[in-house]
């Protein structure tokens, strides 16, 4: 089965102030845009499991004028902590970008 | 109809643009030459220290250019978040380069300059008064958090910035303001649709992020009663709905609605049309009143010292399972350090394999082996020479460390003499709320500056 990084054009992500991140995922037309909204891959629950918050912290936006749907989440600690992985949450989208459809 | 121009030729100053695209925004006759200079995008460091992330000589260049071009076309500028972070500081930084260009041009001008830094003690009595609230983070605050910042800054919105231009300013240098605030205050002065201007504003804070050619050039943001209407000024470069409309996806929590100072902005209806000539036309944008006026804090203070090692791996055996050595690496290494003496509440550290799993952190996927990584020592301590005293502790076991027990010593990849680096202090990230006030100005400090001219206190 294809994961949502295959399926879609291009997926990001970065800081949205030092304590939240966000992930654009740009569908590039509106079939795929529907297709993964469809697929229900992307889900507050799916995402509060994979980036290890709660799912009530999870916004997800479907923006079809646009065919993206973009997820924003808080981190764990602030950016920059002492010993932070990812000064600006760019590689963070990976995660997403891996899951099945 | 009122209409205003606002050329924004870079999405921050310091990052230069092309001299053909500067010279067409010239050519298109602005009203107002705007650029944010900041963000907390970089990390806590520039905040907590008060030092500018751009070269001074970066910063120089961009800010002639627009000081020359305002000069010919009679027409101010604003530069917000100042100094990268906006301290006091980077506001009197920006205003010494300032100085020296308009000597240099031989030119007159009037600065304002806008201080938006806060102290402890301000930030107390707020805080006692139940006026700051978290701004979507986890982080409490208390006295013991407020002593801990060694800088906090408030995000001016656009009501300094109002007041300056309509007092006659050439140059207004903010300390920390949103990005938004220094490009929406002179169409909101020439009575343009408030809800145009800072909707215009958001798309456009970041230059050409909005265009279809990122790297290159400025943009041209003109605003009337009724919406407004967005364009590249490089000429291999264009704007369409999408790169218009995508912009507010961009480092946003939420692309509809924007919390702004005493105002929230609602994009969620705006409508987008291609214009001829690559523009984009905005109408339909929404705005309300914020029932209290509020000012986003930032602050950030001192956590610690640190030294980093890095060692190079390619060790076959090592391959199969980074993890379970780099484990038995760390367990010798604490018992080492506690049996030297070390006192664990001052110090910590951390080893990651960098081509394994240091960036995400989570588990590898099944069956794989790296050619090669590279293990990241970080230390952190209470006092310099502490941390590098940790990593010198480790640095044997770094180069020599057993691949298995009872086989012979093997040798790592150091690709530094000596191995330790110093990094100095670092810091946190202490703050990220909101305060309420009654008053604009309340948490805002303005002094006029007049170069080649005589010194005046505003």
């Amino acid at each position: 089965m294809a994961t949502i990084g295959e399926t879609a054009y291009y997926v990001r992500s970065k800081n949205a102030g030092p304590f939240w991140v966000t992930v654009d995922i740009f569908c590039g037309d509106k079939e795929v845009f529907e297709k993964i909204s469809a697929s229900k891959s992307v889900s507050k629950e799916k995402v509060a499991e994979v980036y290890g918050v709660r799912s009530e912290e999870v916004k997800i936006f479907y923006i079809p004028n646009l065919n993206v749907i973009k997820i924003s989440y808080p981190r764990l600690v602030p950016q920059g902590q002492k010993y932070e992985r990812d000064m600006h949450a760019g590689q963070q989208y990976v995660q997403i970008s891996e899951l099945e459809m | 109809m009122n209409t205003c121009k606002v050329f924004v030729p870079y999405g921050a100053l310091g990052t230069g643009i092309s001299d053909e695209a500067f010279a067409n925004g010239v050519a298109m006759k602005p009203d107002i030459i705007s650029v944010d200079g900041g963000s907390t995008d970089s990390g806590p460091y520039y905040l907590g220290n008060g030092k500018c992330k751009y070269a001074r000589s970066a910063l120089k260049t961009d800010t002639r250019r627009m000081i020359v071009a305002a000069h010919e076309l009679h027409i101010p500028i604003t530069i917000g978040s100042c100094g990268t972070c906006g301290v006091d500081e980077g506001v009197d930084f920006m205003e010494e380069i300032c100085r020296e260009i308009l000597e240099e041009e031989g030119y007159s001008a009037k600065i304002v300059k806008v201080y938006t830094e806060q102290s402890v003690e301000t930030m107390k009595e707020k805080l006692h008064a139940g006026k700051i609230k978290p701004l979507g983070t986890r982080v409490e605050v208390t006295d013991e958090v407020l002593d801990s910042c060694s800088h906090i800054v408030a995000a001016a919105g656009v009501e300094p910035f109002i007041r300056a231009l309509q007092e006659g300013a050439d140059i207004v240098l903010c300390g920390r303001a949103t990005d938004t605030a220094v490009l929406a205050c002179m169409p909101i002065i020439r009575g343009c649709s408030e809800a145009a201007a800072w909707h215009g504003a958001k798309v456009c804070e970041c230059g050409a992020l909005c265009s279809t050619n990122p790297q290159n050039g400025g943009v041209m943001l003109t605003v009337d009663e009724t919406g407004f209407e967005v364009e590249a000024t490089a000429s291999n470069s264009t704007c369409t709905p999408y790169t218009i409309s995508a912009h507010l996806l961009y480092e946003n929590a939420d692309p509809f609605f924007l919390v702004e100072p005493g105002v929230v902005v609602n994009t969620s209806e705006a409508v987008y049309t291609q214009l001829e000539g690559g523009r984009v036309r905005v109408e339909n944008s929404k705005i309300a009143r914020s029932e209290v006026y509020t000012m986003k804090l930032e602050g950030s203070g001192p956590a610690g010292y640190q030294t980093i090692t890095l060692v190079g791996i390619r060790d076959r055996i090592i391959m199969k399972d980074p993890l379970g050595w780099l484990g038995r690496l760390e367990s010798f290494a604490q018992n080492k350090l506690d049996r030297l003496g070390f006192d664990r509440s001052r110090y910590s550290f951390t080893l990651r394999p960098y081509g394994y799993n240091a960036v995400y952190g989570g588990k590898a996927p099944d069956g794989y082996v790296p050619n090669e990584i590279g293990v990241l020592l970080t230390v952190t301590a209470d006092e310099q020479v502490l941390a590098t005293q940790i990593a010198k502790v480790m640095n044997p076991l770094l180069l020599h460390f057993e691949v298995e027990p009872n086989r012979p010593t093997p040798s790592f990849a150091f690709p530094f003499s000596p191995a330790e680096v110093e990094k100095g202090k670092i810091f946190e990230f202490k703050l990220y709320h909101v305060v309420e006030m009654d008053d604009p100005f309340e948490l805002i400090r303005m002094k006029t500056v007049q170069v080649n001219g005589k010194e005046c206190d505003a």
